[in-house]
């Protein structure tokens, strides 16, 4: 194993490309599942709406670390056999709960953020509701999340570290396994510059998105 | 025939009764003004016949046809709802326009969906709407870019676009600053002329004297007291009224 910047490079870039993997599986899974879980915590029947606050203030109480823990050892100890690759799967899982469970919160911050008078405005209209909902008040609530999703989204790029707590080959754990083998503390610093860059990328375009959204007022 | 018979329509909120029974007829091409004190239920009362809030007895009846009975209310579904919403529009006091979209857009939204008419009926006519409210070079801009007046009259232009046979307004110059409330009175006066039949909740004394050719007085949930302006604002018969109207003289005083 060289030590070159090229050769550091390249074999962090392997660890960094398993942790863009668990951010982007997470991020595509947890979206979808964070609206049912927003929607579901705003139900009318009061047993789903208590159930689902519940999960929610259990893994928003917890720490992340802790969840992927229960996920990876759980079925184990319980005496259930896990498949082979089951390590990124326990991850993602724990993952993908976590931040759904964020997500929904801000969904529903945004839904309930929008004032009673678009929706009735439609109403008098003779809109359906579903008219309403996607016609009239979606748009305004991505407007008004955009920010706050753009904050989760990057503590996500950084979170996935916590991976490496259960042995999988992302770019921290690359980064300190060369630095033991080749006796230098520089590598795994330089694992900075992987997510500066990519958070930089994301900043430019959750910028542009807010550009975008912003010929209007809310 | 009445264009609008509304019979001893009655609502609570829990234990607080807000309408105590309240009757009227209007005719085609009337305007009807609701005046009385914050609190007298004149807005629940746009909102029942808007069905933004279910009546819970009596009657509504437009054009003859019985649309709303409180006796069986809970039997009409979404789509049922939907229809006889639309033979009423409704005009808010904060305008509720859609921020997302430009003024022609917030005027042919609502029919564009419906499919009222063809889409190019539906263009030519919100433009004729526009122009009838004073802002067709403004039919490109955004709600943001608008003044509290101009949102106004997109407002009144949007609830016409639906052909509603009733246009409701509630308190339409309340959140306006005085000096732009004339262009929306403005506009309201304008559609008398056009057939419009109305009801109008207004502080506006003046403007409802002037434009009425009915005036209902509300006070604790039921009508005081109603009759032509002249009736209401020369010979006030009941001692709440008579008190109403020079209080609303007094602060008309100190606000001049």
């Amino acid at each position: 194993m060289g030590t070159s910047l090229a050769d550091v490079t390249l074999y962090l870039g392997q660890g960094f490309l398993t942790s863009l993997k668990l951010f982007s599986l997470t991020l595509v899974m947890a979206l979808p599942l964070g609206l049912l879980f927003s929607v579901l915590s705003m139900s009318k029947v009061k047993i789903v709406k208590a159930v689902m606050k519940v999960i929610i203030w259990a893994i928003r109480g917890t720490p992340l670390m802790l969840q992927i823990f229960v996920v990876f050892y759980g079925p184990g100890l319980m005496g259930w056999h896990t498949p082979e690759g089951y390590r990124f799967n326990a991850a993602l899982i724990a993952f993908v709960i976590n931040y759904a469970c964020y997500f929904s919160e801000i969904y529903r911050g945004g839904i309930e953020s929008i004032p009673r008078g678009q929706y009735e405005a439609g109403q008098v209209l003779g809109m359906t509701k579903k008219q309403i909902f996607f016609k009239v008040v979606l748009l305004q609530v991505i407007k008004r999340i955009v920010p706050p999703m753009s904050n989760e989204i990057i503590t996500l790029v950084k979170d996935t570290s916590l991976a490496n707590t259960i042995g999988i080959a992302e770019i921290i754990f690359n980064g300190r396994k060369y630095s033991k083998m080749a006796g230098l503390v520089w590598p795994l610093f330089y694992t900075g510059v992987f997510y500066l860059v990519f958070v930089g990328i994301l900043t430019l375009i959750f910028n542009y998105l807010e550009k975008k959204l912003s010929y209007f007022e809310v | 025939m009445s264009v609008l018979q509304v019979s001893d329509i009655k609502k609570k909120f829990g234990k607080n009764e807000v309408l105590k029974g309240i009757s009227f007829n209007l005719e085609k091409g009337e305007v009807l003004s609701v005046i009385g004190a914050s609190g007298s239920g004149k807005t629940t009362l746009l909102r029942c016949l808007n069905f933004l809030e279910t009546a819970d007895e009596g009657t509504i009846s437009v054009n003859g046809e019985k649309i709303f009975d409180g006796k069986n209310s809970k039997r009409k579904n979404d789509a049922e709802l939907r229809k006889d919403r639309l033979h009423f529009g409704l005009v808010f006091q904060d305008f509720n326009l859609f921020p997302q979209y430009t003024v022609f857009k917030n005027v042919t939204l609502a029919p564009t969906l419906l499919k009222t008419d063809t889409e190019e009926n539906i263009n030519k006519k919100a433009l004729a709407l526009i122009k009838r409210v004073g802002l067709i070079e403004k039919k490109d801009a955004f709600p943001c870019e608008l003044s509290g007046g101009q949102k106004q009259r997109v407002a009144i232009a949007r609830a016409l676009c639906m052909n509603p046979d009733i246009l409701c307004f509630d308190e339409p110059t309340s959140a306006l600053d005085p000096e732009l409330t004339g262009e929306v009175l403005n506009v309201i006066r304008g559609l008398k002329t056009g057939d419009s039949t109305m009801i109008v909740v207004t502080h506006e004394m003046g403007f409802a004297r002037e434009v009425s050719d009915k005036i209902i007085y509300m006070a604790d949930g039921v009508i005081e007291e109603q009759g032509s302006p002249e009736d209401i604002f020369e010979n006030p018969k009941s001692e709440k009224l008579k008190n109403f109207l020079s209080k609303s003289l007094e602060n008309q005083i100190k606000e001049d």
